[in-house]
């Protein structure tokens, strides 16, 4: 206590100077460097980091001295880069001396709730003893809560959910993502969730223009390239694949190039014959991207069903 | 009688502070952190009661303040220690162990002397 009060508190603060010092300026230049697009949640980010810089010279001269609620809440489509900005997110209040570890644990429904009684709570606390001073990213956080079904388990993890994340709000700060609108349902269920969220950010799809550049942005950190044609066969094969069930952004693309990569292997081990130079082994064609299914009208399994509806 | 064994023993009983920063110890050496019990301090009783699982896992220390508390509620008046496990091939052993918590009231070890063939004696200990 008489420690406490002989503790000298700064009279000013350079907020510059801290800015610089915190390293924060490094995870916001990461950010804007490693996503393309998101220019909302990137406001939003650097929003979030000022209040938190200032909040942080605010308790260091005594102004204020309760941790602020720091939980977040990140709803968007699948692929948006949500584990992505959660990931740094972690590094930026690592570095902001929020939390003490500055990890990130990315757990769902599975990992929290268990299969018969008794098992939920062991289970949420050991996922709860490993994320301790860091960050805990619940994907689809709505699947905690079953409002069918009254005596299903997710309610206790919910209960133990809500316990931590007001009495240890100093070793460890909650994230939840998923779809926007069960998202909403699944905090108006849950008041108390509500309560305790500080920070909603919300993820917009990618524009196909920004798509190509992510495309683009993958296959180089795998030296890889497009031709003229595969580049203009990939802007139709975004704006087509847009249109198909389950389109999930920035994942979509990866896969549709994983799969580009295996034809374009295909295709040189078949027609090849003779030596191959690199530009031939990272070069991926119009052929490689025009071959997918996409242009065709999507997968066997989702086109039955439509069929079927249609008729 | 105040039992002595494993590290720190002989110093005054670490608080809850100390407590933290010997296991961000443990932890920055990558061991593994375990929690024991027991209510019989007999220096020759080696095996204590383990409370839940050895925590291989942990990145901060409040995971496993948090098991400590948990076994204090449950365990008041008993003996718990901390253990650090090395899991490295060649040691895969026990690197570090203390003591968190006493009984309010400590047993006193008795020794007890009994006779022997050929007038050699023998001695025991027990806790009461």
């Amino acid at each position: 206590m008489s420690e406490e009060a002989v503790v000298e508190r700064p009279t000013t603060v350079n907020l510059a100077e801290e800015y610089e010092a915190s390293g924060v300026r490094e995870v916001l230049e990461d950010l804007d460097r490693e996503l393309i697009g998101l220019s909302p949640v990137k406001l939003r980010i650097r929003e979030t980091a000022a209040l938190l810089l200032v909040d942080k010279a605010r308790r260091e001269m005594g102004l204020s001295q309760e941790t602020p609620t720091l939980h977040m809440s990140f709803t968007g489509n699948p692929g948006t880069g949500k584990t992505t900005v959660a990931r740094m997110m972690a590094g930026l209040l690592h570095r902001l001396g929020y939390v003490r570890k500055g990890h990130l644990v990315s757990v769902t429904r599975d990992d929290l709730v268990g299969q018969y009684i008794g098992h939920t709570a062991p289970k949420t606390k050991e996922v709860l003893k490993k994320a301790m001073g860091g960050v805990l990213f619940i994907d689809e956080a709505y699947y905690l809560y079953k409002p069918d079904n009254e005596r299903d388990y997710g309610q206790e993890a919910i209960e133990i959910l809500l316990q931590v994340m007001e009495n240890n709000r100093d070793d460890l700060v909650v994230i939840m993502a998923g779809y926007a609108d069960r998202m909403d349902k699944f905090f108006s269920a849950n008041p108390g969730f509500r309560s305790r969220i500080a920070h909603h950010i919300d993820f917009p799809d990618y524009t196909d223009g920004e798509l190509l550049r992510i495309s683009q942005t993958m296959l180089d950190g795998q030296n890889y390239a497009l031709d003229d044609g595969a580049e203009a066969a990939m802007q139709e094969y975004i704006a087509k694949r847009r249109a198909q069930p389950h389109f999930a952004n920035a994942r979509s693309i990866r896969n549709a190039l994983d799969r580009a990569r295996l034809r374009q292997a295909n295709r040189l081990f078949t027609e090849a014959n003779g030596p191959l130079d690199s530009t031939a082994l990272s070069t991926i064609t119009e052929d490689d991207i025009r071959a997918s299914r996409v242009f065709s009208g999507g997968l066997d399994v989702d086109k039955a069903p439509m069929q079927e509806a249609a008729e | 009688m105040r039992i002595t064994q494993g590290c720190f023993s002989f110093l005054p009983d670490l608080d809850d502070v100390q407590i933290t920063a010997q296991i961000e110890y443990i932890l920055q050496r990558e061991w593994a952190v375990s929690l024991e019990f027991s209510y019989d301090p007999h220096p020759r009783n080696t095996y204590w009661e383990m409370w839940g699982h050895p925590m291989f896992d942990l990145r901060d220390a409040k995971g496993a303040m948090m098991e400590l508390n948990e076994c204090r509620k449950a365990h008041p008046d008993a003996y718990i220690r901390v253990q650090a496990f090395d899991s490295t091939r060649g040691f895969e052993t026990v690197m570090m162990s203390f003591i968190v918590n006493r009984p309010a009231d400590e047993p006193k070890v008795h020794m007890a002397r009994t006779d022997f063939e050929g007038r050699s004696q023998k001695y025991a200990w027990d806790a009461r």
